[in-house]
């Protein structure tokens, strides 16, 4: 048999595998971030796979040499599959506690940098000028620009 | 001698284990942590020693022998980072420690801090000291997991909202990681670096192509380099400052050294060297830039921090052994100087109740060695000579210099425009935080009420921070270290470039690895 060409099935499977994930991860809500993270880490492990020999169980005595599978990747794999399980119960806990504290669990923006683009939105610097206002608060920056824009 | 080479892993290990089970009594669990980590600097001393007099050291673990078994391989590079990244782990250690203790937390401690804290440090020499690709994806995820819990500490509102952004892109990247882990080992049926070497240069130039560019793409979203840094910014500043501290030094330092070790050792010949020129350019300029942009103390740092990773791809595109040399001194200058003003920014934290830039002002008159903390690693930053950000700078120009090209011409301009405008987001923290008149409401030392209703209310990146508190001693001290640490290796920056040309050197000749590893050649 020949070693290094995997059966059909399984890259159309991984290939599947891998679509489904990237689909699910580029959506807002982060529990079907979750589902896509552990659909893509099932298509890496069975890619790891299906870089060694298949054939029989790599014990000796029971297979002969040249039937083994190649153990190396599946060792491999189970290492993957345990951090895979790590870090999928650590989403879990994250999507919860955002669900705990938000009402809902979708990935949300940057706020500071939303801030800046409202800045430079409205031609500001950022921070305030190099003079000594005592009032550089930004609630007070931001009335006078109201008041600024409410001249123009 | 080489039963030295697995202790950076092992201790740190065990000291997690241990301070776990110490998780009630907060002095115990500090001392032990101090404890293991000053051994790890010991070990990490004279790894770099040994390393240098008899070359790589290498240890095959649980005995199995090199192909099949994992080795670990402290050659130079990765002695000195073991020692940088050691040092500044300890001081920040003490650091945190200092901060817990003045938060008045001795009686309810995060029993976990210590313990992840420990892991985080194994998990980083691990990467270092790993010799196999596979083991260096799991020190990858050890430290990963760890600064999941760092960074999401205490689960305030916006560090849940700031780690979720940075979980899911740390996930994606390690699952790009094994997928070209999957696809090297298909490729050629072993994992170990030193074979690799041997075997990736029998294969087609395609999938030597597509290999490189894999473990390229999973390297780069760690080290933060431009277009794949935008999750850096939002997610280090709003983490406590001896974490952030601890993350802009070590964890996107590790990403530059595994692009520094598969470049050098797996894919020499330099076929994507025009790639990581033009992300050097980019990253440098589009990250200072955005430094120039913010308000925030911690947030411009972070984008610092991206802009300069930019200068270290710079040295490993040159491809020169100069580029490089330089590029690894500049990687060590970066760990130290970057933490320090992470901790500084802390300390300014502390005692100006906010790292907001409109609302902080009068510090170098309200603390005087708050101000001189910052601004010594400030100026060593920007590259204002003697200091060894101006050695490491002047190193990359030259070597830039002397590869003369069009992209390596445009790149030493581009490093000189990003120290200059470094220089300008530095001078102007320094200006509105330190030089002008203070603010009327600024809390005085001791006056933590006043404090608590200037940054109650919107406190911008949660966790408590009450200002005006008098600077414990144990932060100024450990930051104090730090700076001194910054200068020492302006001082010793000769023979400091000798060790980096060594590595250089032997990265570029590849054989003193590879040889290491199997003495008799590679099977």
């Amino acid at each position: 048999m020949s070693p290094n060409i995997p059966n059909l099935v399984y890259v159309v499977v991984i290939g599947v595998l891998f679509a489904t994930g990237v689909t699910l991860l580029l959506e807002r809500s982060l529990t079907r971030v979750l589902m896509g993270v552990v659909l893509l880490g099932n298509g890496a492990n069975l890619l790891l796979l299906t870089g060694g020999r298949a054939g029989g169980p790599p014990i000796v005595g029971t297979t002969a040499e040249e039937d083994m599978s190649d153990p190396l990747p599946q060792a491999m794999v189970l290492t993957a599959i345990v951090i895979t399980l790590g870090m999928t119960a650590f989403l879990l806990a994250l999507a919860y506690r955002s669900w705990h504290l938000n009402g809902h669990d979708e990935v949300q923006d940057d706020v500071e940098d939303r801030r800046i683009m409202e800045l430079a939105d409205r031609d500001e610097g950022p921070g305030t000028s190099d003079t000594d206002t005592a009032d550089g608060s930004p609630e007070a920056r931001v009335l006078t620009t109201g008041a600024a824009e409410g001249v123009r | 001698m080489t039963w030295l080479v697995p202790l950076p892993v092992v201790m740190p290990l065990l000291g997690a284990a241990l301070t776990l089970l110490l998780a009630g009594r907060a002095r115990a669990q500090r001392w032990a942590s101090i404890v293991v980590l000053a051994a790890t600097v010991a070990v990490a001393a004279m790894l770099l020693v040994r390393s240098s007099l008899d070359g790589p050291l290498v240890v095959e673990v649980g005995g199995w022998v090199a192909p099949m078994g994992i080795v670990l391989v402290a050659d130079q590079l990765a002695a000195l980072m073991l020692v940088v990244s050691a040092s500044v782990t300890l001081c920040v250690l003490v650091y945190s420690i200092g901060q817990g203790m003045a938060d008045g937390n001795e009686e309810t401690p995060l029993s976990v801090y210590h313990p992840t804290y420990l892991v985080l440090t194994a998990g980083v020499c691990n990467a270092f000291l790993s010799g196999d690709l596979f083991n260096l994806y799991v020190g990858f995820e050890i430290l990963l997991v760890a600064s999941y819990v760092l960074l999401t500490l205490g689960s305030t509102e916006t560090r849940i909202r700031a780690g979720t952004t940075y979980v899911v892109v740390s996930l994606l990247s390690s699952l790009i990681f094994l997928v070209a882990i999957g696809l090297v080992y298909s490729a050629t049926g072993t994992l170990n670096l030193a074979q690799l070497a041997d075997r990736l240069d029998a294969l087609p130039d395609d999938t030597r192509l597509v290999l490189q560019g894999m473990l390229l793409l999973a390297f780069g979203i760690k080290a933060a380099v431009f277009p794949l840094s935008a999750w850096l910014p939002d997610s280090y500043p709003t983490a406590p400052a001896p974490v952030t501290a601890v993350f802009a030094g070590l964890l996107t330092k590790v990403g530059v050294y595994a692009i520094i070790r598969t470049e050098t050792l797996l894919f020499p010949g330099g076929r994507t060297a025009d790639l990581l020129m033009v992300t050097a350019a980019l990253t440098m300029v589009v990250g200072i830039l955005g430094a120039v942009a913010q308000s925030d103390i911690k947030r411009l740092l972070s984008f610092t921090l991206v802009s300069h990773i930019g200068y270290m791809l710079f040295g490993v595109g040159l491809t020169t052994p100069l580029g490089l040399s330089a590029a690894i001194f500049y990687v060590v200058h970066h760990i130290t100087v970057q933490t320090t003003l992470f901790l500084a920014a802390g300390l300014v934290e502390r005692r100006g109740g906010s790292t907001a830039l409109d609302r902080l002002g009068g510090l170098a008159r309200l603390s005087p060695l708050l101000a001189v903390l910052f601004f010594v690693p400030a100026l060593n930053l920007a590259g204002i000579p003697p200091f060894s950000g101006f050695l490491g700078k002047l190193g990359l120009v030259q070597a830039g210099v002397d590869d003369g090209g069009f992209l390596a011409w445009a790149l030493v301009a581009g490093g000189l425009v990003t120290s200059l405008l470094t220089l300008y987001a530095i001078a102007r923290v320094w200006n509105l935080a330190f030089w002008r008149a203070p603010h009327a409401d600024m809390p005085e030392p001791g006056d933590a009420d006043q404090a608590a209703r200037t940054d109650g209310a919107e406190q911008p990146h949660g966790g408590p921070a009450p200002g005006g508190a008098v600077l414990p001693r144990l932060m100024t001290v450990s930051t104090a270290a730090l700076v001194v640490l910054g200068l020492a290796l302006t001082v010793v920056a000769g023979p400091l470039f000798d060790i980096s040309t060594d590595a250089a050197d032997d990265l570029l000749r590849r054989a003193p690895y590879v040889e290491a590893v199997f003495p008799e050649g590679p099977p």
